[in-house]
């Protein structure tokens, strides 16, 4: 384990003298422990699809501007899920792993479009 | 009324005693504590009823972190309208301006009043669609008239927003 923390001598203020030493056990150094995290089933599964469900309050264009912003995409093709939100219902953004889907799921929630995580298949 | 951008902020000017009416009951409007159906729209499920322990989790730790970004936008929507307080001509146009850094703020605070008063009203895809329904008819009226409003000032927000990015 590394342990940082801040070396300032007696009598000595910190704008004085502020040092970063970094303390490192030896027997961490001999011994360096490596834990195996072990894959959870869902890790291993199938992929996680983020998608965006049609609501007739939210403007297009503000819906486009979400895509943009949230998933970093070029403006055609950020119009071009929206569409398919307005025309199918509902449109996959995005696919891969559980934990990033969340995140995108909470950042288009945080946008107010309503957007739920699926498991591919 | 008339809105433009005027360097780092937008101006509503000519504001009409009824449409600053409108604009000041957007914090109320975007936070209804007396409607569930409005607070289930806001705070909707990330995913479907049977994953249970990640609608669970979503619960605990990602709703009352929405919860704070919703309240900070309303609050900064309630800020800038403290101009609204025509405290010596009630009955007289105002002007509203708007700081382009609060566009975000605005863009979600209006969108939170549009969905929460579209989902206690439940209107129908036709009534969103009609432009024209005078708002003086009942306090349904009024809220599609509310709606509408509120969606044409995230359009022109959008527009300015989008004017500034090129």
């Amino acid at each position: 384990m590394l342990t940082f923390f801040m070396n300032r001598p007696r009598g000595e203020t910190a704008a004085q003298r502020a040092v970063l030493s970094i303390y490192v056990p030896r027997s961490a150094l001999e011994m360096p422990t490596i834990k195996k995290k072990e894959a959870t089933s869902e890790e291993v599964e199938m992929p996680w699809n983020v998608i965006v469900h049609n609501d007739p309050i939210n403007l297009m264009s503000y819906v486009t501007m979400v895509f943009q912003r949230v998933f970093g995409y070029p403006r055609e093709r950020a119009e071009k899920h929206m569409l398919e939100v307005h025309h199918n219902g509902r449109s996959i953004l995005w696919s891969g792993v559980r934990e990033r889907a969340e995140l995108y799921v909470q950042q288009l929630h945080g946008y107010l479009l309503l957007a739920t995580i699926e498991k591919v298949g | 009324m008339e809105i433009c951008r005027q360097n780092e902020a937008l101006e509503i000017r000519e504001l009409d005693p009824f449409l600053a009416e409108l604009l000041r009951q957007i914090p109320e409007s975007a936070q209804p504590k007396d409607s569930p159906a409005a607070q289930e729209r806001l705070f909707s499920p990330p995913t479907m009823p049977e994953e249970k322990v990640l609608c669970a989790e979503w619960k605990l730790y990602v709703v009352p972190e929405l919860r704070r970004l919703f309240q900070s936008a309303t609050e900064t929507v309630r800020q800038d309208l403290q101009q609204l307080r025509c405290t010596d001509k009630p009955f007289a146009n105002c002007t509203l301006r708007i700081p382009m850094a609060h566009a975000d703020a605005w863009l979600n605070a209006l969108n939170q009043a549009r969905l929460a008063i579209a989902e206690t009203y439940q209107f129908s895809d036709h009534e969103l669609c009609d432009h024209y329904r005078s708002p003086l008819g009942s306090r349904r009226d009024l809220s599609l008239f509310q709606v509408n409003f509120y969606g044409f000032l995230q359009e022109f927000i959008l527009r300015e927003m989008e004017e500034g990015e090129r």
